[in-house]
């Protein structure tokens, strides 16, 4: 593996290699002093050109943990916009010396087409509508890992609930979850769905309602009030009364269901009820998990030769 | 290029006319068909053995970029694409900067074509002022200046009722419009066709929908008021459906195909290249099934490249702010000839007759091989297999899609005026 543009590029095999690598992270991220020079001498550069503070801290973290030296290049749109082209920009970082780029940007495709510009490794932070490959990992990892199951998730069910269609979570979600053996349900009104799910391997709902109560998980994904409006729903009372977890609906949840969120969550909007008031929510673990699953991502793509290199580090 | 009083023999070809074809030499002096005939000799004799020859094509659809947007093309660079392609006559788009909606740019771009000399450049005029659906331009002018074909290619007219005037003013006139269908308002920040690879890849889809709600719109328009309207390169299943049914009812209209749309897939775009980001989108197989079926069955009427350069750094953006557009001029026999197997004849009809006809020039391109016409011919095969190379196109940009494809069909020789401006594919000025 090279780069992870895509959840495409990991077989079903490297997802579950990655979920036990992240096992090992974890227990070094439990230590009081959580670092190993696994990836010593090595340069990442974390190129957001649109804002995310959580993820670009998380694999900032994660690299650190790993010894390795962290770039930060933040490219507010309008200073892109002035005039340096995508190629350039990581054409110059490049030149100073860069192992791996963490890439985050409003367009999808964009860490695809940077590959062309470096030697360098690109890791897919969030591009666009179209992919961000370390959240289903963590997200996988999370509910694998809360279900005790290492390297499934046969016959759990999945509901992914909100703005489908302009969602890279749910795109990278849904290829994750469905390859692990999940079935998934898909509870967005028509705008919010792609125009086309085939080959997606997933079922859709009309209402929460109509879930809520039979599922393992509820993944609620944040809406964003433009999309509101590009999708002309009615308004966001319909929405929330079809799709919100509500307190009620969260109560209909079964006792060992899940409820998960990307974060930041948009209270009052995807969500009515405090998160913290509900019993299987993991959405603080996700955040934790998000370290450890970046850390294997990292060590994956900049390591070698995993047996050795991890061992020294984990051992060392 | 040969002087005008050299003679010019094409030996060994078919001769290809609407209503026959035969072996003969073809001798070209003074700016016209001379002889035809068996062993005639001349000053330049050019080997034709296994080739055709016909009129020269004549592309409907063509950006030259001039003026405007020089580093892209210009309309030297732009003739000598064309007539690397068999082109004798190109009909250039007037999305220039300034717009085509003025006798100054009009005369600009049809004067600066003849000082250049490699091909006929016949400036297209916009339907509306600065391509803006508001307020007419002046036809009855930019008619007096030659102006044949009128249409604000980019963008569709949005509003109905000044298309419905528009019409109006060009069936006074004696005119043609040419509508680019698209719904504006349904393709907002488009990247491809909105099927099953957009929706995998997360952006934002061109619906087939936003094209075919236009064509159905001005099929009631002709309908209404009389007028002649072209169609331009049709992309969907559905617009074929509605042409057909509409020249079954006997509506004055016309419709064009780009060879792209009939050769690639909106499959190419899961790479995110934005070298396949071309407007309308590719589209489907069955899209491309049914494009093919209009045109062995004469709903589509021409070939029209919608040769599109861009400069090369505008095509390194992401795919969703790279422009849309694709060259087209030098590959267009071999990828139309590649994507579907027609008889000579029907290649001629469909890339010079009929596109002579709707630019409404065939009193002098797109005539038949016969003596005394004048000489806009292209000497073409449908065997020869060959490699596109971006890097030895005539073309300022290097944007075509088909780098490194191998194609069936070449042009060989092109002749215009009367004067060899390609000669064994190469271009000599």
């Amino acid at each position: 593996m090279k780069h992870l543009l895509s959840t495409r590029d990991l077989s079903t095999e490297d997802i579950v290699s990655i979920l036990a690598m992240a096992d090992h992270m974890a227990e070094i991220n439990s230590r009081a002093l959580p670092k190993v020079p696994a990836l010593r001498g090595r340069t990442i550069a974390s190129v957001f050109f649109e804002d995310s503070t959580r993820t670009r801290l998380s694999f900032e973290t994660a690299a650190t943990r790993l010894s390795a030296e962290v770039m930060t290049f933040i490219a507010s749109s309008s200073s892109v916009n002035k005039g340096e082209s995508l190629r350039d920009t990581i054409e110059t970082l490049s030149a100073m010396g860069v192992d791996a780029f963490v890439v985050r940007h409003k367009s999808s495709g964009a860490p695809q087409q940077i590959t062309q510009w470096t030697d360098a490794a690109v890791v897919n932070a969030g591009d666009g509508w179209h992919q961000h490959p370390t959240q289903a990992l963590l997200d996988a990892y999370t509910i694998t890992r809360n279900f005790h199951e290492l390297n499934s998730m046969h016959g759990r069910t999945v509901a992914i609930v909100g703005d489908i269609k302009h969602s890279r979570v749910a795109r990278s979600d849904i290829d994750v979850f469905t390859r692990l053996g999940a079935q998934v349900v898909l509870v967005a009104p028509a705008a919010f769905l792609p125009t086309s799910l085939d080959g997606w391997g997933v079922t859709t709902a009309d209402s929460l309602d109509d879930v809520v109560g039979v599922v393992d998980v509820v993944y609620m994904l944040r809406i964003q009030r433009e999309r509101m409006d590009e999708a002309q729903l009615p308004s966001l009372r319909e929405y929330s009364s079809l799709f919100a977890l509500t307190p009620e609906r969260a109560a209909r949840m079964q006792s060992h269901a899940l409820l998960l969120h990307p974060g930041p969550i948009n209270r009052g909007i995807e969500m009515t009820v405090d998160p913290s008031l509900v019993p299987g929510s993991r959405i603080l673990q996700q955040v934790t998990n998000g370290i450890s699953i970046r850390m294997a991502v990292l060590f994956s793509l900049l390591g070698g030769d995993a047996t050795i290199t991890l061992s020294n580090g984990v051992e060392g | 290029m040969s002087t005008d009083n050299q003679s010019i023999v094409i030996r060994g070809a078919t001769v290809i006319n609407p209503d026959e074809m035969f072996l003969a030499d073809v001798r070209i002096a003074n700016g016209v068909i001379e002889a035809i005939g068996e062993a005639l000799t001349g000053d330049i004799v050019l080997d034709a053995v296994g080739c055709y020859v016909s009129s020269g094509f004549v592309d409907l659809h063509t950006h030259l970029r001039e003026p405007g947007k020089e580093e892209a093309e210009t309309i030297e660079s732009g003739s000598r694409a064309a007539v690397l392609g068999g082109f004798t006559a190109v009909v250039a788009m007037p999305n220039t900067d300034p717009a085509q909606d003025n006798v100054k740019t009009v005369q600009f771009v049809r004067d600066r074509g003849r000082a250049v000399g490699l091909c006929e450049v016949i400036p297209a005029g916009c339907i509306t002022v600065g391509r803006l659906g508001a307020h007419l331009v002046p036809f009855d002018q930019l008619a007096y200046e030659g102006v044949t074909l009128f249409t604000d290619d980019g963008t569709g007219v949005q509003d109905a009722l000044v298309m419905q005037r528009a019409l109006m003013a060009a069936k006074r006139l004696n005119l043609t419009l040419a509508q680019h269908c698209e719904v504006a308002s349904m393709t907002v920040g488009a990247v491809m066709h909105d099927g099953a690879c957009c929706s995998a890849m997360g952006v934002p889809g061109w619906p087939s929908a936003a094209e075919e709600e236009m064509v159905r719109r001005d099929i009631e328009l002709v309908r209404i008021t009389g007028a002649r309207e072209h169609f331009m390169h049709l992309s969907t299943k559905g617009s074929v459906e509605l042409v057909r049914a509409a020249k079954a009812e006997g509506l004055p209209i016309t419709a064009e195909v780009a060879p792209h749309h009939i050769s690639l897939t909106d499959e190419l775009l899961s790479g995110f290249d934005p070298i396949f980001k071309v407007n309308p989108p590719l589209r489907t197989m069955s899209d491309i099934a049914a494009l093919l079926e209009g045109l062995a069955d004469g709903t589509i009427d021409a070939i029209a490249t919608d040769h599109a350069p861009h400069a090369g750094h505008t095509k390194e953006q992401t795919l969703d702010t790279a422009p849309p557009g694709m060259l087209g001029l030098e590959t267009a026999l071999g990828v139309v000839n590649t994507a579907i197997t027609l008889s000579p004849q029907k290649i001629a009809a469909l890339m010079s007759w009929n596109p002579a006809l709707i630019a409404d020039i065939s009193d002098h391109q797109g005539r038949p091989i016969a003596v005394g016409e004048p000489a806009h011919i292209a000497v073409w095969d449908t065997t020869t297999v060959w490699s596109v190379s971006r890097d030895e196109l005539a073309s300022r940009s290097t944007n075509t899609p088909y780098h490194d494809m191998e194609l069936r069909g070449r042009v060989r020789h092109t002749i215009y005026n009367g004067q060899l401006v390609v000669q064994e594919g190469k271009a000599l000025a």
